[in-house]
């Protein structure tokens, strides 16, 4: 048995092609993240990073190879994980209040203490006020706080994130990049956190893995020792994060090359 | 053949196009004009088509084929002071409206469910694809002759024919309304705990109720249709009968006061259908859109 939260190993997923064969996503994967560990995965478009998750959370299972969550196999959805999604995951006939007690209803939590605990949930990630509120009457950036309270509010001790903020605009990124790390820090979580913006890997990260061009492995792993707490708009100013920035982006940059070399006939 | 009849439901234009084609051209119709300046000349087109039709009956044309409307009104008038040839108005009214709703209610139920569930069970799905589309392809109005031959002329046979004209518009939108859900939304669901019940109640019912709502206009409209093609084909009580008894009598006023009961019936239960629907679907940003209901 392990004693990390999260390994893979020799994790390999393959999916049916609907030409017939199969398509391979991702092959050979070796991640293991400790517990409160904050791990970031970097990678060319579509190279499977999102796969890589999915096996974490039990939403797919791996073809070839183990994961583990907290010791145990994966076999459907493991119990402490969180996972935020890329696009909106908020129900939109749900008011806020609702949305964030969800995973305390579906586990069986009376509706008197799980809106109680919602209600703290909300003050926490600065909504306090708009618990009535449904989704459509939101920022972008409040959604996203309904999502990171919608996941945290069960205390996963496995936090999976997929470019949950990719779709904001950047000075709203830093704030939710902020948000989150101090959200996390002291909960003791594990964080696998996809991303392809390199300043956002590195800022968040303890670890930076950077995965190769589909079918994605792992390419090379940066060990990310900047202080923390963290400030994402400072840190990404001081000359360790620059050097940082510069080692990842080699190593990923040719993985980026051979993807587009690749994708210029189909990709625009 | 269920395509083919005019369902009197809709207030708008938009709905009056149902069932075939219903879809946008909802927005923009606030006119510079004014809300007044339209209901005048609806009103200036409704004197307009009635008082043509009624100096058309009176000059050219024979009123024992088209009627007139001051003999409509008067029909409507007698109907609803001394009553029918089949006893009171509001008898017959509420026999053919109970028939109606019975059906609507029977049939939204077992739409909605089996659509629901078809919607998740790929395999099932699947399997009975060719069925449910050979089901549907049968036209249904004729079933109406055949249930009261089974269940006789009472209120049953009207039932079980407004029961599978309305399933079907019913069944359909439910069933791609469970298939459309978002899989981001269910995969959260999961994560976050939902079991398969949960999963059901929470995520896939509320994503399909818009579309499940939109049928329903159409699917009432289906209803009255069934109760009252039922009556006509065989019933002793209901508006049907009263326009199946006009037409043996060769009375065109009555058949056309049928009708015109029959729509102010329709025109009703769509008013409350709507409210129903804005009541559900609160949650949204703005004015309800309509699916296209293909039965």
């Amino acid at each position: 048995m392990s004693d990390h939260a999260i390994a893979l190993r020799g994790a390999t997923k393959q999916f049916p092609h609907r030409a017939g064969g199969t398509f391979t996503a991702i092959r050979d994967v070796d991640i293991e993240v400790a517990s409160g560990e904050f791990v970031t995965v970097v990678g060319p478009t579509g190279c499977g990073k999102s796969t890589t998750l999915s096996l974490v959370s039990g939403l797919e299972p791996a073809t070839h190879g183990t994961v583990t969550v907290n010791g145990r196999p994966v076999q459907g959805i493991p119990d402490g994980v969180g996972y935020m999604f890329q696009t909106d995951a908020t129900l939109p006939w749900k008011n806020v209040l609702d949305n964030v007690a969800l995973g305390l209803r579906y586990r069986g939590i009376g509706k008197a203490e799980a809106n109680a605990k919602a209600r703290d949930w909300i003050e926490r990630v600065g909504l306090a006020g708009f618990e009535d509120r449904y989704p459509h009457q939101l920022s972008g950036g409040m959604r996203k706080r309904v999502a990171m309270a919608q996941t945290l509010i069960t205390e996963p001790n496995v936090l999976l994130m997929d470019e949950p903020f990719g779709a904001l605009d950047v000075q709203t990124r830093e704030l939710m990049q902020d948000e989150l790390l101090r959200l996390w820090s002291g909960t003791g979580a594990a964080v696998v956190f996809v991303t392809h913006d390199l300043t956002e890997a590195i800022a968040l990260a303890d670890r930076v893995v950077v995965m190769t061009a589909g079918p994605a492995t792992v390419k090379d792993v940066v060990t990310v020792d900047l202080p923390r707490p963290r400030k994402v708009e400072e840190i990404r100013l001081t000359p360790e994060f620059t050097e940082l920035y510069r080692r990842v982006w080699d190593s990923l940059r040719e993985e980026v090359e051979i993807t587009r070399a690749r994708g210029a006939g189909n990709v625009a | 053949m269920s395509h083919e009849i005019p369902v009197p439901v809709g207030v708008g234009l938009e709905t009056e196009v149902a069932p075939t084609a219903i879809t946008s051209k909802r927005r923009a119709r606030s006119t510079a004009r004014g809300p007044w300046a339209v209901y005048g000349v609806r009103t200036l087109l409704v004197a307009v088509w009635l008082g043509a039709w009624e100096l058309s009956a009176r000059t050219f044309m024979d009123p024992f084929l088209i009627s007139m409307p001051s003999q409509i009104w008067q029909r409507l008038v007698t109907w609803f002071t001394d009553g029918t040839s089949q006893g009171s108005i509001w008898e017959n009214i509420w026999v053919t409206l109970e028939e109606a709703a019975g059906g609507f209610v029977l049939g939204v139920l077992g739409g909605v469910v089996l659509g629901v569930v078809l919607g998740r069970a790929r395999f099932a799905a699947d399997v009975l694809a060719p069925f449910i589309k050979a089901a549907n392809a049968i036209p249904r109005i004729v079933l109406a002759s055949l249930f009261v031959i089974w269940f006789g002329l009472g209120m049953e046979s009207k039932i079980a024919t407004a029961f599978v004209l309305v399933f079907f518009a019913v069944f359909f939108n439910a069933f791609q309304g469970a298939r459309e859900v978002d899989k981001t939304l269910i995969d959260n669901a999961r994560i976050l705990g939902a079991g398969r019940w949960s999963l059901m109640r929470t995520i896939v019912l509320p994503s399909a109720t818009s579309w499940i709502l939109a049928s329903m206009h159409v699917a009432f409209g289906f209803a009255l249709i069934g109760a009252v093609v039922g009556e006509v084909i065989g019933a002793s009580r209901g508006m049907g009968l009263l326009i199946q008894q006009s037409q043996g009598n060769f009375d065109s006023a009555g058949v056309y006061a049928g009708m015109v009961v029959i729509t102010a019936v329709a025109l009703i239960a769509e008013t409350l259908i709507t409210r129903l629907e804005k009541r559900l679907t609160a949650w949204r940003p703005q004015a309800t859109s309509t699916h296209a209901s293909g039965v």
